[in-house]
């Protein structure tokens, strides 16, 4: 009852590369929006803040539908990126990736948006009389004083890439071994007969993972939180 | 020889000041809001002057007409606030190091050793500080300030923050280090008894002008009962 199959273990195995690499190609990005909110006025802002939360109101069916129109192989993004990089998202485990991380890009965000705000900007002049360039206080102390903020948009990013199902599923369908994640499996199973043994050992693996990523976290966290208050 | 023509509005303060101070401690005084933060901050590059000249020794920091405004990080003068501003992140002797890092000078042991010594922070140096008290930090930031070598070191009512036991704790690491380090100082008070410990000029400030330029000798009793 419990041994999970192949093909359980490739979702297992698929959702966690697709989350991964959605949380890892989209953490510079969000590093970088982020700071942008956090420290800079310009003209958009409240449009840019506003996008960025959208697939977090939107019915997921539409993010993935807009995905599919604006990435698919006809598409107007995806077939330039087909035609000069040969990349292709459409019904591929990398468009899984886009659209995870496209959902869970404002969980992202948030966090470490947040805690660059709650930095101390004074620190940074201190920085700048001790010789440390815009980069180099970058780097030296915005950067390790999010940390906190950071581990816990990573956390947060992660844990909606691996649950994300509607745009998934819009945008690069439900393929075993491709694009079919332990989300997915599970609606699968759910939809065929005798499938519920192999369905709820899926919502056991997906519990684990959740799990295991909120205990991660939250240690992380805390050890961030200590380097910064002394000992 | 540190000269100043500085000319700067921020909401309610309006600085006009012009002086110059061959130090080598001068003294800036006058009651909050008087505009001697902000003219540390101008002088550090930190804020930047609506006009005006600054000059240190021969080398010209800032002047509105000719477009000049070398930045704080290429102005190497050494900046001890009044609330320290150690970066909580990083070890006491990486504090130290910080400026060393960033300038990208070479490792000076001996520095290090000196300022160490004369600070009494020995015992510190693996420590963060969150854990150290009020006055010990003050003396780290100072240790800090010191070990990038500064030209000029700004000195921001370094010991507002302390309670009297501190501050008579600290006085003497600041006496020995105008006796025995030789950087000019700029040093800002409202506390008309330490500027009469430490200052060789003081300029004193009102509402964002001198009022008054001088030895110690300017400062009144009446200021020392101020605030005593």
């Amino acid at each position: 009852m419990f041994e999970l199959t192949p093909e359980e273990w490739t979702a297992i195995r698929l959702s966690l590369r697709i989350a991964i690499v959605a949380t890892a190609v989209a953490l510079p990005f969000g590093v970088a929006v982020a700071w942008l909110l956090a420290r800079k006025e310009f003209w958009g802002k409240s449009l840019l803040d506003g996008l960025i939360v959208l697939p977090l109101v939107l019915p997921p069916v539409v993010t993935g539908y807009l995905l599919l129109i604006w990435f698919g192989r006809r598409g107007a993004v995806g077939s330039f990126l087909y035609d000069v990089f040969g990349i292709v998202f459409a019904f591929r485990w990398t468009g899984a990736a886009l659209a995870c991380g496209i959902m869970a890009f404002p969980l992202l965000v948030r966090p470490i948006r947040l805690s660059f705000e709650a930095i101390d900007r004074r620190l940074e002049d201190a920085a700048s009389t001790l010789g440390a360039n815009s980069f180099w206080r970058f780097i030296t102390v915005t950067l390790p004083l999010a940390l906190p903020g950071i581990i816990a948009g990573i956390i947060l990013c992660f844990a909606k890439a691996l649950g994300e199902f509607g745009a998934t599923i819009t945008f690069v369908s439900n393929i075993p071994g491709e694009t079919q994640t332990i989300s997915a499996a599970i609606y699968t199973y759910t939809q065929v007969p005798g499938g519920d043994a192999a369905a709820l050992r899926l919502v056991l693996v997906a519990i684990v993972i959740a799990m295991a990523a909120l205990l991660a976290s939250e240690v992380l966290a805390r050890r961030a939180t200590r380097r910064l208050h002394g000992e | 020889m540190l000269s100043l023509d500085v000319h700067k509005e921020i909401g309610e303060l309006a600085l006009s000041v012009s002086f110059e101070s061959d130090g080598p401690v001068t003294g800036l005084f006058g009651p909050s809001g008087a505009g001697k933060s902000t003219l540390v901050n101008v002088i550090a590059g930190l804020t930047k002057p609506d006009k005006g000249r600054i000059v240190l020794g021969d080398e010209v920091l800032f002047d509105s007409r000719r477009s000049i405004d070398i930045p704080a990080h290429r102005r190497r003068i050494g900046y001890v606030f009044q609330e320290g501003r150690l970066f909580p992140h990083l070890s006491v002797r990486k504090n130290l190091d910080y400026g060393r890092w960033m300038t990208g000078a070479p490792d000076d042991p001996a520095e290090l050793a000196r300022v160490v010594a004369m600070l009494d922070i020995e015992p510190l140096l693996e420590r963060r500080p969150g854990k150290l008290s009020g006055g010990e930090r003050q003396r780290v930031a100072i240790g800090r300030a010191l070990m990038m070598k500064p030209r000029l070191l700004l000195l921001d009512e370094p010991l507002a923050s302390l309670d009297p036991a501190r501050k008579s704790e600290i006085m003497p690491y600041l006496v020995r280090l105008r006796d025995k380090v030789g950087i000019p100082m700029v040093y800002v008070s409202h506390y008309a008894r330490e500027l009469q410990r430490i200052a060789n000029v003081v300029v004193r400030l009102d509402a964002g002008r001198i009022i008054a330029i001088g030895g110690p000798e300017i400062l009144t009793r009446a200021d020392e009962a101020a605030f005593a």
